[in-house]
């Protein structure tokens, strides 16, 4: 951390002299590794048109942390971690023996989540009030542990991307294609949406329920108007959730706005210019 | 289009057989899908499938390609005479790309041929390799198209073209001529033909389309069992294709 630190220090802000702000300085370096890990995996949400079924795991998270406290856990995120991952495996397993409209299995799944996350945290007449932070998110409370866990997982999921992201792509154009050229689809998918379920989960208290089914769909939804190609579409998406990332810290930093909304609000605008530009 | 003859066969079928399938039955939950269907395949010969939607033709197709459950016997020969795992080539019913799919003709080809991830710069070699797949179906121009904005006779060249990479022993089209118009319906059989004496393959497609049943070596009439199985025109003089196809207040070649 320190490293990161002396770096930040360079740079012209007010915030980033030495020894000051340090909570800020770890936002940053939170966001430079949360937002390539949601640039990568929107491509792929986008291209399997789960832009519902990613915010389904964000709920199911949120139930997650909320039994988590219900046990009395200090730290609730690895209990969330494992019953977003339960869920995800589930809401897959299912997905694939019905034959009912994916849209309506989804509705199914998140307002069961929700309403399960929603009645542990009161039970015993709680208040729901402590957990008013994780609808919000908030990134300024992020711990270097934490920041360490994500860069791990960015690894992981950039190793997922060079062994199968061509089996993803061909999955999400045709799957009994890619079941033909004899690629495991239940396996494939079961896999992609662990990682989501994972990455959700753990980025959740800093982002919000409420806002960071868009860090999943923005990036990918805005590199498509513009991507001709597999490449462009990934770098498009990469710079879109970066920038945005950088700049919605930024902005929530100077006018005092929630972090995760501020981000969104940028990725919005991504989308924007790129639906201007866009190449249809 | 005369079939080509091979000697030595072992699967005890008159000349030479390359897919030989027997009492193939499909039950899904209580339906049955597909009930008692036999039929030999020798090599390089080109078999219509034509039935009604629902009439077991995917799922026929699925079992041969291994992705179904089903009771009786699916085998394939080689050419020697001896029992081998079939390459098969599957060319997929045209799937329907949004516009705005970022997927290029030459990331599809990459995804399926090869282990190099597509995200990253694509290497020449590779390039070259799907450029001279593309040759074969005179698909030359339409490496770097986004999928969504392939027309439809250009979409089943693209798919057939990865058929053929590997050159499999049996190809497979499931109604390859759906969604294509009448000059693109030509190219399409013209070079089918052309791979199937090239390349020594035989074909299996399933289609809706009548007017092209004169141009293969045998129609197989399924509905759920076969009905009638044989060269073109005694097929489409039969009394069963006439039952299913012609009967009048029935839509024509769009049946049921």
């Amino acid at each position: 951390m320190s490293i990161w630190y002396q770096l930040v220090d360079l740079l012209p802000f007010q915030w980033a002299k030495p020894d000051s702000m340090l909570f800020m300085k770890n936002a940053l370096l939170a966001v430079l590794i949360i937002s390539p890990l949601f640039g990568l995996l929107s491509t792929m949400v986008v291209e399997n048109r789960m832009a519902f079924f990613s915010d389904a795991l964000g709920h199911s998270a949120f139930t997650g942390i909320a039994i988590g406290t219900l046990c009395g856990f200090i730290d609730a995120t690895w209990s969330a971690v494992l019953l977003a991952v339960v869920f995800a495996l589930l809401f897959t397993w299912v997905q694939r023996k019905t034959r009912m409209a994916s849209d309506t299995i989804i509705g199914v799944f998140a307002s069961t989540a929700i309403a399960l996350g929603i009645f542990i945290s009161t039970l015993g007449g709680h208040s729901f009030a402590k957990f008013n932070s994780l609808l919000i998110g908030d990134i300024l409370s992020v711990s270097p542990g934490k920041i360490a866990i994500l860069a791990i997982i960015l690894g992981l999921v950039l190793i997922l991307w060079i062994v199968r992201l061509n089996q993803l792509t061909l999955a999400a154009v045709h799957p009994v294609l890619a079941d033909s050229r004899g690629i495991h689809i239940g396996l494939l998918e079961s896999l992609f949406n662990c990682a989501i379920a994972v990455v959700v989960t753990l980025s959740l208290s800093w982002v919000g329920l409420l806002v960071i089914n868009s860090l999943l769909v923005l990036p990918g939804a805005g590199a498509r108007n513009i991507a001709k190609n597999m490449r462009q579409y990934t770098l498009f998406s990469l710079l879109g959730a970066i920038i945005s990332g950088i700049a919605g810290l930024m902005i929530s930093f100077y006018v005092g706005t929630s972090t995760g909304a501020s981000i969104t609000l940028c990725l919005a605008v991504f989308f924007g210019i790129t639906f201007y530009l866009r190449r249809t | 289009m005369k079939p080509l003859k091979h000697n030595r066969c072992t699967m005890g079928c008159h000349g030479s057989c390359c897919l030989r399938v027997d009492n193939l039955s499909v039950t899904m939950g209580s339906d049955q899908i597909l009930e008692q269907v036999s039929f030999h395949m020798h090599c390089g010969e080109l078999i219509a499938l034509i039935g009604p939607n629902g009439a077991g033709k995917s799922s026929l197709f699925r079992s041969i390609l291994g992705q179904m459950p089903y009771t009786g016997s699916i085998q394939f020969q080689a050419a020697a005479g001896n029992r081998m795992n079939a390459r098969i080539g599957y060319v997929p019913q045209s799937p329907s790309f949004d516009a705005s799919d970022p997927v290029s003709v030459l990331d599809l080809f990459v995804a399926s041929i090869s282990s190099w991830p597509v995200f990253l710069p694509i290497p020449n070699a590779l390039r070259t390799q799907v450029g001279d797949s593309l040759k074969r179906v005179n698909g030359s121009d339409l490496i770097d198209k986004p999928v969504g904005a392939l027309s439809g006779g250009e979409l089943q060249r693209v798919l057939l073209a990865m058929a053929l990479e590997p050159v499999p022993n049996i190809l497979i089209l499931d109604e390859p001529t759906s969604g294509v118009d009448i000059d693109g319906e030509r190219q399409l059989l013209t070079l089918l033909d052309d791979i199937r004496t090239r390349y020594d393959l035989s074909i299996l497609l399933s289609t809706h389309d009548l007017s092209t049943l004169h141009l293969v070596d045998k129609v197989i009439l399924l509905k759920q069992r076969i009905l009638k199985i044989g060269p073109p025109k005694e097929v489409l003089a039969s009394p069963e294709f006439h039952s299913l196809f012609l009967r009048p207040f029935q839509k024509g070649g769009e049946a049921l």
